[in-house]
């Protein structure tokens, strides 16, 4: 078997991808860009989840971010203020957020295009006044603080390179179960969902059930991944649950590539680290994501993912053309 | 204060602010109508209006009413450039392509304005003075009365240009169909442009009124457009008097919760309420006949 048709081996790519991501602590030896991959496995996490919904379904979701924050709440109330244990709290709200998402799917997933997204939003916007508005439970404003970290036995999760593999080891299953599922008879059903409901339901998919069903299950990853971040930072706040941070994940996915998994970590990667380059010029992030926001629906629609190859085969036959002319 | 006297206050401030969000409504449903497209930079353009106003008139030194009408030229020139970027050159758009687009605009909006005018919360002069007018058991002040008379003035005109004038007729073709609207001569392209020229301006002007009663600054858009497209769900996506009933059930409801339950979670009832619409008429309370869940 040549590198070629290896490459094209869904299993092989995922051990490639795997590997890579187990090897880069020792490549970016501890410290500051550890700490920021940490991050990029969390938004991973949520970007594949969104993906789901809004790249294989088709369906927007402007609300992502309050699934996160659910989990990241709930777990933190539950673990730092009633003294429960963290990983049955995190199973249990990533349940109870699931059966949530369950219940507002069947209503808010009868819209479609633009009414869903403002439907999404504002759930998205209820949940983020709430987390605000009631100080007893979540401390308002300022936030939750002394979560404690996840514990294994006599392991604790308490720095940037255990948290890294806590939070990839997660990531890495996810992306392994999404995989199979988008390459499953369910994914299938998704993709026809995608391109038309009547011809989906016409071949016998149950179209609102299936639905229902992908965005209750892309809650209950987004909330997995809210209940990491509480668990890895200690601290939560409202201030990293709101539209803006819904905004950011929509873009991931649709930077990275609609309906392609390894896009979305393209996409959660990049968004993550941008910022972080672009420290430098303060202020300018704000116009610079939102010009890349434009730029990439106008000209890489398909995303990074196609887009990139895309455009280097453009490049590839234009010189060869040229050769060719010459 | 007896309760009659607190609730005509509510609701008395709940219809002046009902009017705004009618104002902003009506701006979505014209580029809605038009083109099929949620514009979510539409409070932004509301945004520019308030801020706008201010640079001319603050930092300019120019005359309040030239500050306005320039500010309202401004925006409206931006509305223009924003539909000739973004919007025209985007080809085969899906739903989910066009709330991403918009939603880039609306961040580079915001993200200039930050630049320009930094991210203090600034406040405009009222038009007319301070001084609170009695009006049976509450008061009202000079501001609310000029949002209610623009408001109104702004209905009437957008009524009477839908119904009597070419452009209007022709934007009216667009929306009930733009391929027949195209067959007859009509250029729909250039209504797409007219229908964000329009929208833009009464977005802005919806922002200069309000700016000296809640204080602008750069992100203030987020919101104000977000309670203008409830007022347009309520209303049925109409660009008359449905969005204005709309604004106006909203702004009520919203003080009266606000006054009465808790004036922090004032903006959530805007979104219950938004949501509920949606569950129950996605077709709006005053549309009749078929529900078209697009």
């Amino acid at each position: 078997m040549n590198m070629n048709s290896l490459l094209r081996n869904e299993g092989f790519r995922f051990i490639l991808f795997a590997v890579l991501i187990m090897a880069l602590p020792s490549i970016l030896s501890g410290g500051y860009l550890l700490n920021v991959f940490v991050f990029v496995g969390i938004h991973t996490l949520l970007a594949v989840a969104l993906n789901l919904l809004l790249g294989y379904a088709g369906q927007i979701s402007l609300g992502q971010a309050a699934f996160f924050g659910l989990g990241a709440y709930a777990s933190g109330i539950l673990t730092a203020t009633y003294g429960q244990n963290p990983w049955v709290s995190m199973v249990a709200v990533a349940a109870a957020v699931g059966l949530l998402a369950f219940l507002i799917g069947f209503p808010i997933l009868k819209l479609k295009g633009h009414y869903l997204a403002m439907a999404t939003l504002g759930f998205g916007i209820i949940v983020y006044i709430a987390l605000n508005e009631a100080v007893d439970l979540t401390g308002g404003p300022s936030g939750l603080s002394g979560i404690p970290n996840l514990a294994l036995g006599g392991l604790t999760f308490d720095n940037d390179l255990k948290n890294y593999y806590l939070v990839w080891g997660v990531t890495l299953a996810t992306i392994l179960l999404s995989l199979n599922l988008v390459n499953s008879r369910v994914g299938r059903g998704l993709r026809a969902i995608h391109d038309s409901e009547v011809a989906a339901r016409v071949m016998g998919v149950h179209v609102r059930l299936l639905k229902v069903q992908i965005f209750a299950l892309s809650a209950v990853i987004s909330s997995l991944a809210g209940s990491l971040y509480a668990h890895t930072m200690t601290f939560v706040s409202p201030a990293s649950f709101g539209f803006n941070f819904s905004v950011e994940l929509v873009t991931m996915v649709i930077i990275g590539g609609l309906g392609s998994i390894y896009g979305s970590f393209l996409g959660a990667a990049l968004l993550t680290l941008l910022p972080e380059m672009l420290r430098a010029f303060q202020d300018y992030d704000i116009i610079v994501y939102g010009l890349l926001l434009i730029i990439m629906t106008m000209f890489m629609p398909g995303g990074l993912v196609r887009g990139v190859p895309a455009l280097a085969r453009r490049l590839l036959t234009r010189s060869e053309k040229g050769r060719a002319d010459a | 204060m007896n309760l009659i006297q607190q609730l005509s206050q509510y609701i008395l401030s709940g219809l002046s602010t009902g009017a705004i969000y009618a104002l902003i409504g009506v701006g979505f449903a014209i580029i809605h109508n038009a083109t099929g497209i949620i514009n979510f930079a539409q409070g932004e353009f509301v945004m520019l209006g308030g801020m706008l106003t201010l640079f001319f008139s603050a930092t300019l030194k120019l005359p309040l009413l030239l500050a306005v009408v320039l500010a309202i030229v401004v925006s409206t020139i931006a509305g223009i450039v924003f539909e000739r970027l973004a919007i025209r050159p985007l080809k085969d758009a899906t739903p989910i392509n066009l709330v991403i687009i918009t939603i880039g605009g609306s961040i580079l909006i915001r993200g200039i304005s930050m630049l320009l005018w930094g991210k203090e919360t600034h406040s405009l002069p009222t038009f007319s003075g301070d001084e609170p007018i009695l009006l049976g058991e509450a008061t009202i002040l000079p501001q609310h009365l000029w949002i209610f008379a623009v408001t109104t003035v702004l209905i009437v005109f957008s009524k009477l240009f839908f119904s009597y004038t070419i452009s209007g007729k022709a934007m009216r073709a667009c929306a009930y169909n733009r391929r027949a609207a195209g067959l007859v001569g009509i250029d729909v392209r250039r209504m797409v442009l007219f229908s964000f020229a329009i929208s833009s301006a009464m977005g802005s002007l919806a922002g200069i009124i309000i700016a000296p009663l809640t204080m602008t600054s750069y992100d203030v858009g987020v919101m104000l457009g977000l309670k203008g497209f409830c007022a347009a769900i309520i209303g049925g996506m109409s660009s008359g008097l449905g969005t204005v009933f709309g604004g106006v059930i909203l702004g009520v409801l919203e003080a009266l919760g606000a006054g009465l339950l808790s004036s922090g979670y004032k903006d959530a009832i805007a979104f219950v309420i938004l949501l509920l619409i949606l569950f129950i008429r996605p077709q709006g309370l005053f549309r009749k006949g078929e529900s078209e869940r697009v």
